[in-house]
């Protein structure tokens, strides 16, 4: 097999805090290959944001070591697009200019991105919406135009941090088929945060299981089912899938089932 | 129940309306009552003139209530620039700097507590009768909420929105003005408002100390002559006063942040 996009060796993350040292992380091993579709999920408080964060380059690992493409991460990396589980869209400009932000930002060529802009929008069921501002939206629309924002400049990654928590459950099946279809369109590298067992089993190649606190990995599963995924049309295999992820976080105590 | 876009529309235009002409009628109603209750009870006119009375001195002195306002003006506004000019860079220098915060911070508190209106007599004896003075204290009692306010607003940033900045390769200079700074204007601005509430204070304070001219000058020449007809006049320019600077500041708000006019709920992050 090829190289793999991104590796994490033995990474560990310890916070100090005003109690003492957090052991957050401890030696997390596992590697995303290009144009894989990667899900974590865990327990609250296991690491996940921790460890999307030190991929990013947005906080110093502990010990160990993460490369993308090759490459130490060693500061903030900007070959990426990230969606956080708030949409943090700027209150003082339009939809459109929020996902232009990206380009502004970067020195890009505004006219060249801007159709590019509104063709996501449009995939997303936003056009007509370009000159709203974040206020007139509502929380899955917002959630939709952080996603546009995330993949206007095309990189080769897109990380996810729980993009669905803070949203209704008929707008997280919606938002989770639409990332899937803009996946298979642009077969970006993408790593998704999740605490849902479906959600990761619906969209990822491969799920990566953690433990509770300090996280490690418990297990990695790869999903072989065909895409495009349905949610009515799941085949037995899901949740034979779904049924082994709850069984990893019953053994480690985080499931309690009676 | 049902409501057509129509009777929607019917019922907002009324009560747009209704909250132009309810302060109006309130207002109107408040004066009747007072010059009603004047006459009936026979109050004398230098306990309490009635609201006519209080016009026709204004009306009367009209000349010299536009001179004095004009000091107090001149005042009022020197102090709220300085205050302005000095309280927002501090204020992101605090920010920006976690040292220069622990040691600007324990200061502007301490001088904060300090009752500024102590001060007047002392920069009296400092500078004298002139301008000075005043403009000191109009600037010292406008220069905290707007420090205060300032602050909070920059630190207002949620991690998540630098985090963003930062994977687009955005440069700290960047980050401040593109990110930080837009998101701290609303705060500014309830903090710019309480200040230009205050610099009329502050001034009129000033003045009462010690002065030969301006509206708190004349507060107390009429006071002392029981001219209290134009007393209350001079309270009315000095009331118009301190409303115009906080009406044009909020003005200057709805220019340049009208994202959030249209959000906000009304309330306001104001700090006295
Ligand atoms: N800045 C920090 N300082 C100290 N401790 C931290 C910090 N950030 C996270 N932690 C600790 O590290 C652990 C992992 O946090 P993290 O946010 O990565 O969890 P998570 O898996 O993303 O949780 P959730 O699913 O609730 O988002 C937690 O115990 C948390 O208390
Ligand atoms: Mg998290």
């Amino acid at each position: 097999m090829a190289e793999p996009f991104i590796r994490l060796r033995n990474v560990e993350k310890q916070y100090l805090t005003r109690n003492g040292i957090v052991l957050a992380v401890e030696k997390v091993n596992f590697d995303i290959y290009e144009s894989e579709f990667v899900a974590i999920v865990g327990p609250s408080g296991c690491g996940k944001t921790t460890i999307l964060k030190m991929i990013a380059g947005l906080i110093p690992y502990t010990l160990g070591e993460i490369t993308i493409a090759g490459k130490l991460v060693n500061r903030p990396q900007i070959n990426l697009g990230i969606i956080f589980q708030d949409s943090v869209l700027l209150d003082w400009r339009d939809v459109l200019d929020n996902v232009l932000l990206q380009i502004d930002i970067r020195n890009l060529d505004r006219k060249e991105y801007e159709p590019k802009a509104l063709e996501l929008l449009r995939d997303v069921g936003l056009d007509g919406f370009e000159h709203k501002k974040p206020y007139e939206l509502s929380g899955g629309m917002k959630q939709r135009v952080s996603i546009c924002r995330g993949l206007v400049h095309d990189p080769p990654l897109l990380l996810m941090d729980e993009p669905f928590g803070s949203l209704d459950a008929l707008t997280r099946e919606q938002i989770s088929m639409d990332i899937q279809h803009l996946w298979m369109e642009k077969r970006k590298t993408a790593l998704l945060i999740t605490h849902s067992i479906p959600e990761a089993v619906l969209l990822a190649d491969r799920v990566v299981v953690m433990t509770p606190r300090p996280g490690r990995v418990a297990e990695i599963i790869d999903i072989d089912l065909p895409r495009p995924r349905r949610l009515d049309r799941l085949p037995e295999e899901f949740n034979e899938y779904t049924g082994h992820i709850r069984g990893i976080f019953q053994d480690s105590g985080v499931l309690h089932l009676e | 129940m049902t409501q057509s876009i129509a009777e929607l529309g019917q019922l907002e235009r009324r009560a747009a309306w209704r909250a132009k002409i309810l302060p109006a009628i309130g207002i109107i109603l408040f004066l009747v009552i007072w010059e009603v209750a004047v006459r009936l009870l026979n109050i004398a006119s230098y306990l309490l003139p009635p609201p006519t009375e209080v016009l026709v001195m204004i009306v009367e002195h009209f000349d010299a209530l536009l001179k004095h306002s004009g000091v107090t003006a001149y005042e009022m506004l020197l102090g709220y620039f300085m205050a302005i000019a000095v309280a927002v860079p501090l204020a992101i220098l605090t920010t920006a700097s976690r040292s220069f915060d622990n040691f600007i911070t324990p200061i502007i508190l301490f001088f904060q507590t300090v009752p500024k209106i102590a001060l007047a007599p002392l920069f009296l004896v400092w500078f004298g009768v002139g301008t000075l003075p005043k403009v000191l204290v109009a600037f010292l009692i406008s220069f905290f909420p707007i420090i205060i306010d300032t602050a909070v607003g920059l630190r207002s940033i949620s991690p998540e929105m630098i985090d963003l900045a930062r994977s687009m390769g955005a440069s700290n200079f960047q980050i401040f003005t593109r990110f930080r700074l837009p998101t701290s204007l609303p705060y500014m601005f309830s903090g710019l408002k309480v200040g230009a509430t205050l610099a009329v204070v502050g001034a009129v304070v000033g003045e009462f100390v010690g002065a030969d001219k301006g509206l708190g000058y004349m507060l107390l020449v009429t006071n002392s002559n029981l001219q209290t007809a134009l007393m209350f006049g001079v309270i009315v320019a000095l009331t118009i006063q301190g409303l115009l600077l906080f009406y044009i500041v909020q003005f200057l708000e709805n220019i340049l942040i009208p994202w959030h006019i249209t959000v906000r709920s009304g309330q306001e992050h104001g700090t006295l």
